[in-house]
């Protein structure tokens, strides 16, 4: 199973990286959303998918699923949430002064530095 | 703090108060109060040589840095004596030109002097510092301080460009000297001088000697303007010429040659040191020399001289080094290389000193440096004619002025090296007396053109800017006083060789001292139908033909095309640096985010696989993995079709609600994995994000929303695949070599016991991990503050159109 999640977030890198390279600002959000996702998953692959209950000690189980990654990525998720979302803000700023998208003619001009 | 420690600190305390001094008195001439000090100290000093004169030394340490090992240590033996009393005497001396030659009306002197007492008090501390590092702190400041003097007239460019060119030239010296101390510190443990005086024999076994040596002799050779950098010191004569005849002739340019003399008795043991500062040095005399003939300036061609001088005074402590070679004191002809070395380190100071002083009030008086205006000066200055003859004799070597004497010497040192059976000096040590011999000739050639050119010759007043005349009395007492040396030392040379040449040949090569002997030091006028004499002889006789036909010769100056110099290279290489920084910037900084962002990922994917491979750290076991079930299969592949999907969408709004379709796939593997919580903030949380992008898709600009597909790339094809493959092997391998087990066994016993919950993931982060939850809502409270200001805040509104 680790295998499998190991290549579907493989997918999931190559696909992010590949739109954060593109010039669309959009896109690239999207991209750092994909990747934020493909992270996520990664914490939980690696603390490993042993199958066993949910971290709740009501379910009187025998084992239990590793809570501390899942605590992690509950952290993870809100953190980029909230700078996918300032993120997303700047973006609609940029382009409300800016009229553009295009990452290459938000280069700025030579001679500005 | 002795009064020795305040002697070498005065000048710096002094300097602190002549911008007062300056404004309270603007009836007086600053120099006047200046003056006193360097009088002072000359005086003080010279109670010191009846200490020296018997061999005894004086030592007073303050702690600076103590657990560094760093002390400033003020040191005085012959050898620091010598240069204590050359830098306060030309000083005093110099103090005195100066408050003649600078207009108190026009020239803002409270600069001037500030910087000079601080280069006195610089070079003091050089001098006297037993400390390394001590010795390496005052180093810097006389380069800094030459740096500001000869930016004085700092509206002129030749100024700056020379002001500039001498810092970086002994800057990069200095650095290099400062790795030498360092490694000197390493091997020897220590930075006192004498204490690894004491233990040369064990540095010279040392792997670390030979870097020691080169990086100390960099340093030298850039201050004391030897081949190839002595480029810096003709540039250096923009500056006023009281402090082209104090820095650049009398004591600056002689901190290299000090740092050899003290740091002979550790390196002379090698060979290559020998070779080195003899071969350089000598190198130097017949490259100044030579090209000293070509100048048309008088600062120029004593600048040249200059740097011929100095190298033979380096060349001088090179072959002085092969005495340590041979035990015996007594007839130890190398001694005598040395002894002449510091008698043409006084002989020099004293002719060139008077030398800088003539060329300055020939240009006071006539408004021009230039020789071919020049001419026909001798009727008007008489005195400045005398002195300048004086000079100038006894630079080319002749009798009966000082010059006369240690070029003598200079003779018979080089001769020795014919006799020396050691390092190869046997096969090549033969060019050493004939370069010797080649440079002195032009060395009589360029001062017969600096006397004759300038004071006979026909008279040309339509040339020259102002009518002139003899120059007035003050300025003529400092160069009457060193030229009245010149000729005291040339009749009487004895009166110094006990008291201040035999010390200081004592301190060069304090190993071969015995107690209570003392170095032979007789120099005498006349010393029979020597090698010497013919070659003095010889060196007047081909120098009277050379200056004759000089118009005839002067052609093979042209030879060597002005591209080849060493200035255009140092200049070239400058432009070329410059230019090299600045096309590097602009190709590898573009502006393009995606250039940036493909430097970072390729060095992440470089990186990552080279360790992996390096380490041998990819693993992969099948055995401790869980069962793949069919449902996971399928989520699995929803995921994977819904992101891949976005690479090809065409309208932003597909690409959107593909993501959307990501995210709640994410949702549901957290479904499948039992995290019901993660479950939970995802759904929501993915709900909102797309919400936004919808927002920011609905806002985009009106031009530039004709919907394209994403053109495919090959190059970032590959770096997305690279990181993708990386991040894959990196979570195999991170899973099949697991090093211990979780922790969370704790959290699962006691989530209930301690924290008194059951959901624990929950617990986890309000009350085991409750610290990560409040700086998460700091980050939620930040971003939605940053969006609100964003929004609401608008201070510069484009004008729309």
């Amino acid at each position: 199973m680790e295998l499998l999640m190991a290549i579907v977030i493989g997918i999931l890198f190559t696909c992010a990286v590949y739109l954060m390279l593109s010039k669309s600002l959009l896109r690239i959000i999207i991209g750092t959303a994909v990747l934020s996702h493909g992270a996520h998953l990664l914490i939980l692959t690696v603390s490993s998918l042993k199958k066993g209950a949910p971290p709740l000690l009501g379910q009187h189980a025998e084992s239990y699923v590793d809570p501390l990654p899942q605590a992690l990525i509950l952290t993870a998720i809100v953190i980029s949430f909230g700078v996918t979302a300032f993120f997303l803000v700047l973006a609609y700023r940029a382009y409300q002064e800016l009229g553009t998208d295009n990452m290459d003619q938000l280069r700025g001009n030579e001679g500005n530095d | 703090m002795t009064l020795l420690h305040w002697a070498i600190l005065s000048p710096f305390l002094f300097a602190i108060l002549i911008p007062f001094l300056y404004k309270a008195f603007r009836k007086i001439h600053t120099g006047w109060f200046v003056l006193i000090l360097p009088v002072v100290l000359f005086v003080y000093f010279f109670r010191f040589i009846s200490l020296t004169k018997n061999g005894d030394t004086v030592t007073e340490t303050v702690n600076w840095m103590p657990s560094f090992g760093i002390q400033f240590t003020a040191y005085v033996d012959g050898l620091g004596l010598l240069f204590a009393m050359l830098i306060t005497g030309i000083g005093a001396l110099v103090v005195l030109y100066s408050i003649y030659y600078l207009d108190k009306a026009k020239e803002q002197l409270h600069n001037f002097y500030v910087y000079l007492l601080m280069f006195m008090g610089a070079m003091l501390g050089v001098v006297l510092s037993d400390n390394l590092i001590t010795l390496y702190m005052f180093w810097e400041f006389t380069s800094i301080s030459s740096f500001l003097l000869i930016g004085y007239w700092y509206q002129k460019e030749r100024s700056r460009y020379g002001a500039l060119k001498s810092m970086l030239i002994t800057v990069f010296g200095g650095l290099s000297m400062l790795g030498g101390i360092i490694l000197l510190y390493l091997m020897g443990g220590t930075f006192s001088i004498r204490e690894l005086v004491g233990m040369s024999d064990q540095l010279v076994t040392d792997p670390l000697f030979m870097g020691a040596l080169i990086l100390i002799l960099l340093g030298a050779f850039t201050k004391s303007a030897q081949f190839p950098f002595h480029i810096w010191l003709p540039d250096a004569m923009e500056a006023p010429t009281p402090v082209s005849a104090y820095l650049h002739s009398a004591t600056m340019v002689k901190a290299g040659i000090y740092l050899v003399a003290r740091m002979s008795p550790i390196f002379a043991t090698s060979g290559v040191w020998i070779w080195l500062v003899g071969g350089i040095g000598l190198f130097t005399v017949f490259w100044g020399s030579f090209n000293a003939v070509r100048q048309k300036d008088l600062k120029g061609i004593l600048a040249f001289s200059t740097i011929s001088q100095l190298g033979m005074i380096m060349s001088l402590l090179g072959i002085g080094g092969a005495a340590l070679h041979y035990n015996q004191l007594d007839e130890n002809i190398y001694m005598a290389a040395t002894l002449a070395a510091v008698f043409h380190l006084i002989n020099h100071a004293t002719f060139k000193g008077s030398l800088f002083m003539v060329a300055g009030i020939v240009d006071h008086e006539t408004g021009t440096r230039d020789i071919r205006k020049l001419g026909g000066l001798m009727s008007f200055m008489p005195i400045t004619f005398t002195i300048a003859i004086i000079g100038a004799f006894s630079m080319a070597g002749l009798p009966p002025f000082n010059g006369f004497l240690s070029k003598e010497m200079f003779f018979t040192g080089m001769i020795n090296v014919l006799s020396l059976d050691i390092f190869n000096f046997e096969t090549f040590g033969a060019l050493f007396p004939v370069l010797a011999w080649v440079g002195s000739i032009f060395t009589f050639v360029y001062s017969m053109i600096l006397v004759f050119k300038t004071f006979t010759g026909k008279y040309q007043p339509e040339k020259l800017e102002k009518k002139p005349h003899e120059a007035p009395i003050g300025m003529l007492i400092s160069p009457i006083i060193l030229a009245s040396l010149v000729v005291i030392f040339g009749f009487f040379p004895n009166i110094l060789s006990d008291r201040i040449l035999a010390p200081a040949v004592e301190a060069i090569v304090p190993s071969l001292i015995a107690d209570g002997q003392t170095v032979k030091t007789e120099i005498s006028f006349w010393h029979g139908f020597s090698p010497e004499l013919f070659m003095t002889i010889g060196v007047i006789a081909f120098g009277v033909i050379l200056y004759l036909t000089l118009s005839k010769w002067e052609k093979i100056y042209r030879v060597l095309p002005q591209r080849l110099s060493l200035n255009s290279l140092y200049d070239g290489g400058l432009r070329g640096s410059e230019r090299g920084a600045y096309s590097f910037m602009n190709g590898h900084m573009t502006g393009f985010i995606r250039t940036y962002l493909v430097y970072i990922f390729t060095f992440f994917v470089g990186i990552s696989l080279f360790s992996l491979w390096y380490n041998d750290a990819f693993s992969l076991e099948m055995d401790k993995m869980a069962p793949i079930g069919i449902y996971e299969v399928a989520v699995a592949l929803l995921l994977v079709v819904s992101t891949v999907m976005i690479l090809f969408a065409k309208s932003r709004l597909t690409s959107i609600i593909l993501l959307g379709a990501t995210g709640y796939t994410v949702s549901l593997f957290f479904v499948v994995f039992r995290a019901p919580d993660l479950a939970l903030t995802q759904l929501v949380i993915e709900t909102v994000s797309v919400a936004l992008f919808l927002l920011c898709f609905y806002h985009l600009p009106k031009l530039s929303r004709h919907e394209e597909r994403m053109r495919f790339k090959l190059g970032n094809a590959l770096i997305a695949l690279g990181v993708g493959v990386t991040v894959t092997l990196f979570a195999i391998s991170a899973y099949s070599t697991k090093l211990f087990d979780s922790i969370s066994e704790y959290y699962i016993k006691n989530v209930y016991e301690e924290a008194a919950g059951k959901n624990m993931v929950n617990v986890i982060l309000v009350d085991f991990r409750g610290f990560d939850t409040l700086f998460e809502i700091c980050v939620l409270a930040i971003a939605s503050l940053g969006i609100f200001a964003m929004i609401k805040l608008r201070l510069t509104r484009r004008d729309e159109g």
